[in-house]
C-alpha cells in the first residue's frame, strides 16, 4: 500500500469514499520516503512559549509549548495532512456522513492502547468531546464545538455525531489541537497527560524541562522514530539560537525573521520555513466613522505596500495579502482573485471622493503580533505618499486583547487562521461572530457562507468561497497585507522534517516525524 | 557584656516587629499593583480567541467575580493559617512550587557568593597593598568595566564564547531534580560567572577604600615603623577595623544575588524565582505573585537586619555603647 492512498484528498472525503480501505501508515512525505528513517536516539527541543503555568489538560491548552507536546503524548481522531490540502486519518478508521452533512458516523480503530493499559473504545471519543463542547466548558475548542448537537456512541468503535445544522467541514473541525481523546474523556483527571501517544509524559516540570519515552505498545510504526524526546522550555530567543548552536538542542521554534538568515548561515543549523495560514493585519470597524464610508476603507487599503511589508517586517519569510483571510494554504482556496496593489493615486482618489479629511488614528502593538509598530510606522509613510494622514498610537501590550482589540475602531490585529475557509470566516467574518472586528454585517455572506457549509459539490463550494472572497476584499474592513511563514531552526542532524504549515514545528509534529542521523 | 547584649536585642526584635509591618504593606502594594495591570487571569488563561460564556465560567470558578478587598481579605487570612494557598493557573500548591524555585535561586546564588565574596576581599587586599600602581589600577579598570556592563549583556558575551564558539560549557542552564552534581555545576557555571561579575566591583571597591581609609591611620604607620611584614599589617591590623562597611556591602550583594537574579535566569532559562515570577506577573495569577513577592521581601529585609547586626557586633565603638 502506497503513501499517497493513504492520504485522503478532499475529493475522496467529499464523495464518501473516506475511509475505504485506509490502514495504519498515512503520513509518509516526500523526504521521508527517499531516506530510510533511523530508529533511536534522544531528541531535545528547545521551544519557546511555554510557562510554569502550563498543564497537561488539553482544554487548557494556549502557548506553543502544550500544543507541541499534546502531539507527542495524544492523539486525535483526525489531522489535516502534511500537505494542508486534505485529511489523514489518526484514531479514526473512517468516517461518513450518513444524513446529508448532518448526521455523521466515525469508526474507530481496534487494538488501539491508551498508556495506562486501557483499550481505545468509542466511550473514550464520545466523552473526550463532550467534555470540550459542554457549555460549562472552558475549552478554547468550544466555539468550534458548538455547531454539535449531540454525540453519541453507536457500537464499542463507532459514534454518531450530530450537527445543528449540516456542515460538510465537520471532519476538519475534529483536527483542532485540543481535542485530543482522553481514556473515559479525561473527566477523571484531565491533566494526566495518558492518551494514545507515541510517547508516554515520565518527567513533568512545566515552564522548565518535559521528558518522554517512548510508548512501546505504540500502534504506528511510520512515526516516533526516536527513543526518548526531551522538550526544554527556552523563551528568551537569544538562549533558544545558542543552544541550538552549540548543540545542546536540535529543534528550535519561533525564530525572528530579523535574525533567521544570520542563523542559517550556521554550519550545523537549518532554517524550516513553512508557508502558513496565520495572518498579519489592520482591521477598521465598518459601523465607526469614517470607516463606515466605503471610500475610506478602500482608500486606506489602497495605500499600503504589501511587498514591502513582506520585505522588511517578514525579511521575506511571508506571502503578501490580498485583503481576505484566505491563502493557498486552505483547500478550495480562490486562486484567479486579481492581486490589490500599492497605489497611491487610486488611494487619494478614493479618500477625495469619501470628503474625509484630517489624520486617521491607527493603534498598535507588539502584542498583535511581532513587528506589528514597526508594521504601523511603515504604513504610516506608504499612506503618507497618497496624502493620507495616519496617526500612531503604540499601545501596551498587556491587556491588548482585552482593551484595545475588537474594541477600538482601527487596530493591528493578527490571526493564526483556521483549518478550513468556512471556519475561518465563521469566527471572525459571519455577522454575528464574536470576533467579527470589523463588526461588518452582510446578510448576502452570512447566506452564501450557509450554503457553502451544506454544499457537497466542491466546485460549486470553491465558487461561492470566490464570491465572499471578492466581498470582503472589496467591501469589507480588513486590510491584510501579509501572510507569515512559521520559522524554525532544526540541527543538520535531523532528519525527515516536512514542511508543514498548519503549525509551527511541522504542525507539531516534528519530534515524531523526524528521525537523527 | 551581659548589659551590651540587651541594647542588641532590643534592637533585633524592634527590627523584626517592623520587618512584619513592612512585610503586610508590601503585601497590599504588590496587590494593588497586580490589580492595576490591564487584563486578569481568566482573560490570560484562556487567551485572544476565548468566547464570552468560557471567560465568564472561569471567573466565576476562579472566584474573581469578587469585589478587590475581599480576595486580599481571605487571601491574607489563608496566608496568616499558613497556608499560600493554589495556584489560579495551573491549580498546583504555591508553596511547593515555590520550594523548589527557592532552592534552585539560593544553590545559584550560593555558589556565586561563594566564589565572588573571598574573590572580592582578596582582590580589595591586593588593590590596597599595590595601590596606585598597575596591578590596582588593572583590577579596579577590570572590575569597575564588568559592573558598568549589564548582566545581560555580559551573559551573551559570555554565552557566545563558551557555548557558542569552544562549545565547553552549556548555554542554558535547565537543572531538574535527580541530576548529576558534576551536570549541575556545569550546567550554573556560565550563570554563576556572570554573577560574580556583576557583583564584584562593589565589594571590591568597598573593601579598597575602607581599607585604605584605616591604613591612613596613626597606628597603621606606627605598625609600619614597627617593621611588620604589609600583609600582616593590612590583615590583622587593617581589616579588623575596616570590617563593618565591607560587611553591609556584602550583604547587600547577597540580597542582590537572591533577589536580582531575574534577568540573569532568564538570560540562561534557569528555573529560580525570578522565572516563577516572571511567569506569574504575566499571568495576573495573584497568589503566586503576592507569596513570591513577600518571599523576595522577607529574604531582603532578613539580610538587611543581618548585615546591621553583624557591622554592630563587628565594631566594639557600637558593642560597648557608652
Amino acid at each position: 500500500m502506497t503513501d499517497e492512498a493513504n492520504s485522503l484528498s478532499r475529493r475522496e472525503f467529499l464523495r464518501g469514499a473516506a475511509g475505504a480501505g485506509v490502514t495504519a501508515a498515512m503520513a509518509g512525505s516526500a523526504i521521508a520516503r527517499a531516506e530510510q528513517p533511523l530508529k533511536g536516539g534522544h531528541l531535545v527541543l528547545g521551544l519557546g512559549g511555554g510557562a510554569t503555568t502550563d498543564s497537561y489538560d488539553p482544554a487548557t491548552y494556549t502557548g506553543p509549548v502544550p500544543i507541541n507536546y499534546g502531539r507527542l503524548w495524544g492523539e486525535n481522531l483526525i489531522d489535516t495532512n502534511e500537505t494542508g490540502d486534505g485529511l489523514m486519518l489518526v484514531l479514526a478508521e473512517s468516517y461518513e456522513a450518513i444524513q446529508g452533512t448532518r448526521v455523521w458516523r466515525f469508526t474507530i480503530r481496534r487494538g488501539i492502547e491508551f498508556h495506562n493499559g486501557q483499550p481505545l473504545t468509542a466511550d473514550d471519543v464520545v466523552k473526550s468531546l463532550q467534555r470540550h463542547s459542554d457549555e460549562n466548558s472552558q475549552s478554547p475548542a468550544f466555539g468550534v464545538l458548538r455547531a454539535i448537537e449531540s454525540i453519541r456512541q453507536e457500537s464499542s468503535h463507532s459514534l454518531i455525531i450530530t450537527l445543528k445544522d449540516g456542515n460538510a467541514d465537520l471532519p476538519y473541525l475534529l483536527t483542532e489541537y485540543h481535542l485530543i481523546i482522553q481514556p473515559g474523556g479525561g473527566y477523571d483527571d484531565p491533566a494526566a497527560g495518558i492518551g494514545t501517544g507515541p510517547y508516554q509524559v515520565e518527567v513533568a516540570e512545566h515552564g522548565v524541562r518535559h521528558l518522554f519515552r517512548k510508548f512501546p505498545r505504540y500502534w504506528r510504526d511510520d512515526v516516533g522514530h526516536v527513543d526518548s524526546v526531551e522538550l526544554l522550555v527556552i523563551n528568551d530567543r537569544t538562549a533558544r539560537a545558542s543552544a541550538l548552536q552549540s548543540g545542546r538542542v536540535h529543534m528550535i521554534n519561533l525564530i525572528d525573521p530579523k535574525t533567521a538568515r544570520l542563523l542559517g548561515r550556521h554550519p550545523r543549523v537549518s532554517i524550516q520555513a513553512s508557508p502558513g495560514r496565520g495572518h498579519y493585519e489592520f482591521y477598521m470597524r465598518t459601523d465607526t466613522p469614517p470607516f463606515d464610508n466605503l471610500d475610506v476603507r478602500l482608500a486606506l487599503k489602497f495605500a499600503i505596500d504589501r511587498k514591502e511589508m513582506v520585505k522588511r517586517i517578514l525579511h521575506g519569510y511571508g506571502s503578501i495579502g490580498n485583503d481576505f483571510p484566505i491563502n493557498n494554504a486552505y483547500p478550495l482556496f480562490p486562486d484567479d482573485i486579481p492581486q490589490r496593489h500599492y497605489d497611491p493615486d487610486k488611494a487619494a482618489f478614493h479618500m477625495r471622493k469619501s470628503g474625509h479629511t484630517g489624520p486617521i488614528l491607527l493603534r498598535t502593538s507588539d502584542a498583535a503580533f511581532a513587528g506589528a509598530v514597526d508594521a504601523a510606522t511603515l504604513y504610516q509613510q506608504h499612506a503618507a505618499r497618497a496624502g493620507i494622514e495616519l496617526q500612531i498610537k503604540r499601545e501596551p501590550a498587556d491587556g491588548f486583547f482585552n482593551n484595545v482589540w475588537n474594541v477600538e475602531p482601527f487596530v493591528a490585529s493578527y490571526w493564526g487562521g483556521r483549518p478550513v475557509q468556512d471556519l475561518m470566516y465563521s469566527v471572525g467574518y459571519k455577522s454575528d461572530a464574536d470576533w467579527n472586528e470589523t463588526r461588518w454585517q452582510r446578510p448576502e455572506f452570512d447566506r452564501l457562507l450557509l450554503q457553502a457549509r451544506g454544499e457537497l459539490d466542491e466546485t460549486k463550494r470553491k465558487g461561492i468561497y470566490r464570491q465572499m472572497a471578492l466581498m470582503v476584499r472589496d467591501d469589507g474592513g480588513v486590510i491584510i497585507p501579509m501572510f507569515s511563514h512559521f520559522i524554525d531552526a532544526v540541527s543538520t542532524n535531523v532528519r525527515g522534517y516536512v514542511r508543514d504549515g498548519a503549525m509551527e514545528l511541522s504542525n507539531g509534529l516534528a519530534p515524531i516525524r523526524c528521525w537523527l542521523s | 557584656m551581659g548589659i551590651a547584649v540587651n541594647p542588641l536585642i532590643t534592637m533585633v526584635l524592634r527590627r523584626i516587629a517592623l520587618s512584619v509591618l513592612l512585610l503586610a504593606a508590601i503585601s497590599v502594594l504588590i496587590f494593588a499593583g497586580t490589580e492595576l495591570l490591564p487584563g486578569d487571569v481568566a482573560q490570560s488563561i484562556l487567551g485572544q480567541t476565548a468566547t464570552p460564556e468560557a471567560l465568564a465560567n472561569l471567573r466565576a470558578e476562579l472566584g474573581l467575580d469578587r469585589p478587590a478587598h475581599q480576595r486580599y481579605l481571605g487571601w491574607l487570612t489563608s496566608f496568616l493559617q499558613g497556608d499560600m494557598g493554589t495556584s489560579l493557573t495551573a491549580g498546583q500548591d504555591i508553596a511547593s512550587m515555590i520550594s523548589g524555585r527557592l532552592g534552585n535561586t539560593l544553590f545559584l546564588a550560593g555558589w556565586a557568593a561563594l566564589i565572588a565574596v573571598p574573590l572580592a576581599i582578596f582582590l580589595g587586599l591586593v588593590a590596597v597593598h599595590y595601590r596606585d600602581g598597575f596591578v590596582d589600577k588593572l583590577i579596579s579598570y577590570t572590575t569597575l568595566a564588568a559592573i558598568s556592563l549589564p548582566e545581560f549583556f555580559i551573559g551573551y558575551v559570555l554565552v557566545y564564547l563558551f557555548a557558542v564558539t569552544w562549545n565547553i560549557l552549556p548555554s542554558h542552564a535547565i537543572v531538574y531534580s535527580g541530576m548529576p552534581f558534576a551536570e549541575r555545576m556545569a550546567a550554573i557555571a556560565l550563570p554563576c560567572a556572570t554573577l560574580t561579575l556583576v557583583v564584584l566591583a562593589h565589594m571590591m571597591r568597598m573593601t579598597r577604600a575602607a581599607l585604605l581609609n584605616v591604613m591612613s591611620s596613626p597606628y597603621m604607620e606606627t605598625a609600619t615603623l614597627k617593621g611588620l611584614p604589609p600583609f600582616r599589617i593590612v590583615f590583622h591590623h587593617a581589616l579588623p577595623n575596616a570590617i563593618s562597611p565591607i560587611i553591609t556591602v556584602v550583604v547587600l550583594n547577597l540580597a542582590y544575588l537572591v533577589v536580582g537574579v531575574v534577568v540573569v535566569e532568564i538570560i540562561f532559562v534557569y528555573p529560580g524565582m525570578g522565572q516563577l515570577l516572571v511567569d506569574h506577573v504575566v499571568k495576573r495569577d495573584v497568589p503566586v505573585v503576592q507569596s513570591a513577592g513577600l518571599v523576595f521581601a522577607a529574604i531582603f529585609i532578613l539580610l538587611n537586619m543581618i548585615a546591621d547586626i553583624l557591622s554592630i557586633l563587628a565594631n566594639p565603638r557600637l558593642r560597648h555603647p557608652q
